[in-house]
């Protein structure tokens, strides 16, 4: 167990490398003047032009700004941002706030989907078992934005149930809670059908029917095979989720104003502002390969039979 | 009258505002748009977006950071919050006999937020700061009618213009000189009539000595000389302000503490005025503008102003794409366009069709500048075409960046061309601003493409030197008439603002012959409140005015 943690942690160095060289290439093939949203819709001049370029290495090679980037990455330094703040310190406001929206967010697809998913499967073809169908169905096919703005407009304007927007830079779990909600209300309807089918297909294979007829109590042969097994797609889908959560909430942060990693790559993207953008991809690569390797060792917890010995 | 002092010192009006600040009251004007009175002291909050650059006054050009510039310094000339016009505030005079040479008497007692008074030489040091181009500050051009300023830019070519033989030969601008500790002069390369109303651009504030000694920790956390200082910016979320205690100007504020919050979205803005979170927002979502419908949500809390803005539409240089070098097809195209249909439909009237070249809200405005050329003819438009020849290409194309709301405008703009006048119109999208303008600059945009200007003062000439004068640094069209450039140079020598502003409506008379940009609409602002804040006004900026914000 020890040195297969060793070893993929090992193999994540090349990753990051080749990951962090792929989007500093691809930010840097990106069309346009990095200076030229900066003056408002005028041209800048050319001296402020000069000393932007000046500050950010752009007039460098590609190899040569990605070597100056790698080292300055080595020594823990994730650049500067275009409007001259450090991108470790917005990175350092923004995760503790999107990491939180996630996890509440994945807390309540974890909780409602798998609890839904068992009690379908387990009662195929009931009442409940068909209006989770529909109403996931529902979930899946309406964009989340729409989702986003009618629960604002309604729970928070109108009815003022939760608070319309996030507004403070270290939010609560109250503030954050309709947020999370919206942003995990797609994936409770994947993780409820995941769930669903897959434990359906395992209370039909031999080893559950061995179980019961050894004398095994339908709660145990259950509880403690066919849905152990069952989970082993639902975690992988969970835990690609997170990460997915991390960088990819930009609707529901826009829609609910919360300062997070989404909506500031997506704004940095924008503004060709590459310190930023390259900068939080790597964290978020980090994070990804961070995710990955948990959910590789909840494998083998899940089902003896994968071992990382 | 040649040979006396013009003095844009309003005296009386300055000592009535005095006066009513004595008060408690910093009303001068009449009311705009909502009762006027309401509390001094609370606080209220603001919506905000991101400043794109530290926040240093002549490195500011964008609205973001513009806005809390304004609030927390003071210039020499205050912009009226009704008409623009511009009122005395650190000058107790700027006087000149022959537009080229000026004199500035300061106020005494005005103080900077750190608590040092407020001198010639913080003018002087940071103008000079501001046009010496080793120092990037993206304003630094407005100190160009300074002399000496060619000296102080790097000649250099290439990427790093500032290397080598290229240096700037001085750091000094040779045109300001300091008098004494409360008076200094400016002399100018050309003759400049309104150099007194750009002084109250933001790029013309004085800076105070701990500036000069750390500019990086200065641009976090600026020192400023308004009505307001500013306590605290958290990065990408807050900005708050307060009330500057040792403030004695005529602009003061009601409020103590004004709180910036940033948002990302207009629309979650919107929400939280109605949900009463945010006190004020400068910005109504296109949701809310269709059918009004922010008049039902916000009722007797809406107010809606015309602001320095014009949308215009310009022609890509003749020697980048010769087919609409004839000004007939110009002006066909331009007739073609039925700009009130285009406003009703897709902007839910927040603009006004133009008529010319130069906003409303400015000095030396004359309306119908354009004439029958922006009234939409198609039948006139139609024959217009066919004198010169019809068009010569294959279709015509409207760029726009593809990252704003452009795409509904242009293409009703090219559908309404294509209607009128039979030949295929396309709007085309480029991928972002950023992409757009280094097309325009590059002069590699062939057709037609959008342009945008905001008034940096309000003055007749801002709306025509920077954007068609020979070589000017807004000239996307490359625009270029002898004629046009020299009555410019004489209005701008003229000592009679009344001569100066007829001459330059005679500049801009002619660019209805020639057509080098079609006027759209002009602009408008709208602002939503919330229930616990009265007095809310918008200046002819768009901005708030927060020298009458106060809390019920």
């Amino acid at each position: 167990m020890g040195t297969y943690i060793v070893r993929r942690i090992l193999q994540m160095i090349p990753v990051i490398l080749g990951a962090t060289f792929l989007i500093f290439a691809m930010v840097f093939a990106l069309p346009g003047d990095p200076v030229a949203g900066k003056c408002g819709e005028r041209p800048c001049s050319a001296a402020y032009r000069a000393a932007f370029i000046e500050k950010y290495n752009l007039d460098d090679p590609l190899p040569i700004q990605y070597g100056k980037y790698v080292v300055n990455l080595a020594k823990g330094d994730l650049g500067t941002t275009a409007s001259d703040t450090p991108v470790a310190d917005q990175l350092k406001l923004r995760v503790p706030v999107t990491g939180k929206l996630a996890l509440m967010a994945v807390a309540f697809e974890a909780l409602v989907g798998i609890l839904a998913g068992v009690l379908t499967g387990i009662r195929k073809g009931g009442f409940l078992d068909n209006l989770v169908l529909v109403s996931t169905l529902v979930l899946i096919s309406i964009p989340i934005f729409v989702i986003g703005n009618v629960a604002q407009l309604y729970l928070g304007v109108k009815f003022g149930l939760f608070p319309v927007t996030v507004t403070s830079s270290n939010p609560t779990f109250y503030e954050l809670l309709l947020p999370a909600l919206v942003l995990g209300s797609l994936s409770v309807a994947y993780v409820a059908r995941l769930m669903r089918t897959n434990l359906v297909e395992n209370l039909r294979s031999d080893y559950v029917r061995t179980a019961i007829s050894k004398g095994l109590t339908k709660r145990r042969a259950y509880g403690l095979h066919a849905l152990r097994n069952s989970l082993i797609p639902v975690v992988t889908f969970i835990g690609f989720d997170f990460g997915a959560l991390l960088g990819g909430a930009v609707v529901t942060e826009g829609i609910f104003n919360i300062p997070g990693v989404g909506g500031y790559i997506f704004r940095a993207i924008r503004v060709r502002d590459g310190a930023s953008v390259v900068g939080s991809v790597t964290f978020l690569v980090i994070v990804y390969l961070v995710v990955n390797l948990l959910v590789d060792l909840l494998y083998g917890l899940l089902d003896p039979r994968i071992s990382h010995d | 009258m040649r040979g006396t002092a013009r003095t844009v010192a309003v005296a009386a009006m300055s000592a009535v505002a005095l006066l009513a600040a004595g008060c408690g009251s910093g009303d001068s004007g009449g009311d705009q748009s909502s009762a006027a009175g309401g509390k001094t002291g609370g606080e209220i909050t603001v919506r905000g977006c991101n400043p794109q650059n530290p926040l240093v006054p002549s490195n500011t050009t964008e609205t973001c950071g513009g806005n809390v510039i304004d609030a927390i310094f003071s210039k020499l000339v205050h912009y009226n919050a009704e008409t623009a016009k511009p009122e005395n505030d650190l000058a107790e005079s700027i006087d000149t006999t022959d537009n080229q040479n000026f004199t500035i008497k300061l106020k005494q007692g005005r103080k900077f937020h750190d608590g040092t008074e407020i001198k010639a030489k913080n003018f002087v040091d940071a103008w000079n700061y501001a046009a010496y181009a080793p120092n990037g500050q993206s304003s630094g051009y407005f100190m160009e009618p300074i002399e000496g300023y060619g000296d102080l830019q790097c000649t250099g070519t290439g990427d790093d213009p500032c290397a080598g033989d290229g240096k700037a030969k001085a750091d000094k601008l040779t045109g300001l000189k300091v008098v004494d500790d409360y008076t200094f002069t400016i002399k100018t390369t050309e003759k400049v009539s309104n150099l007194p109303v750009r002084l109250g651009y933001s790029a013309f504030s004085p800076l105070p000595d701990a500036f000069f000694s750390d500019p990086k920790a200065f641009g976090d956390k600026p020192i400023g000389s308004g009505p307001y200082k500013l306590d605290a910016w958290n990065k990408e979320q807050s900005i708050v302000l307060s009330k500057f205690a040792d403030y004695t100007g005529d602009f003061g504020g009601k409020v103590d503490k004004i709180t910036f919050k940033i948002y990302t979205e207009s629309d979650a803005a919107y929400n939280d005025v109605i949900a009463s979170n945010l006190d004020i927002t400068d910005e109504i979502p296109t949701s809310a503008l269709i059918d009004d419908k922010y008049k039902q949500d916000l009722p007797d809390r809406n107010a809606q102003k015309e602001t320095g803005v014009i949308q215009t539409v310009t022609f890509a240089p003749t020697k980048v794409d010769p087919n609409y070098a004839d000004p007939k097809i110009r002006q066909a195209i331009s007739m073609a366009i039925d700009r009130d249909t285009i406003i009703k439909q897709i902007f839910n009237n927040t603009r006004v069709p133009a008529t010319g070249w130069v906003s409303p809200v400015v000095d030396g405005y004359k309306a119908d500048q354009c004439g029958e050329y922006c009234t939409y003819d198609p039948t006139k438009a139609k024959a217009l075409l066919q004198e010169a020849g019809g068009f010569k290409g294959d279709k015509i194309t409207l760029s726009y960046n593809a990252d704003a709301a452009h795409k509904d405008w242009t293409e009703a703009t090219c559908n309404s061309i294509k209607q009128a006048l039979g030949v295929d119109c396309v709007a085309t999208g480029v991928v972002d601003f950023a992409t757009f303008r280094t097309q325009i600059a590059e002069r590699k945009m062939k057709g037609m493409f959008r342009t945008g200007w905001q008034m940096d003062y309000p003055s007749i000439e801002n709306f025509l030197a920077p954007i068609f004068k020979t070589g000017a640094s807004s000239n996307d069209g490359d625009y270029s008439n002898p004629e046009f450039d020299k009555l410019l140079t004489q209005a701008a020598a003229s000592t009679d603002e009344a001569e100066a502003n007829s001459l330059y409506q005679q500049a801009e008379a002619l660019l209805a012959q020639d057509m080098p940009a079609i006027p759209m609409w002009y602009g408008k602002t709208t602002m939503g409140w919330s229930d616990k804040v009265t007095g809310v006004k918008i200046t002819a900026f768009g901005t708030i005015d927060f020298s009458s914000v106060a809390l019920k």
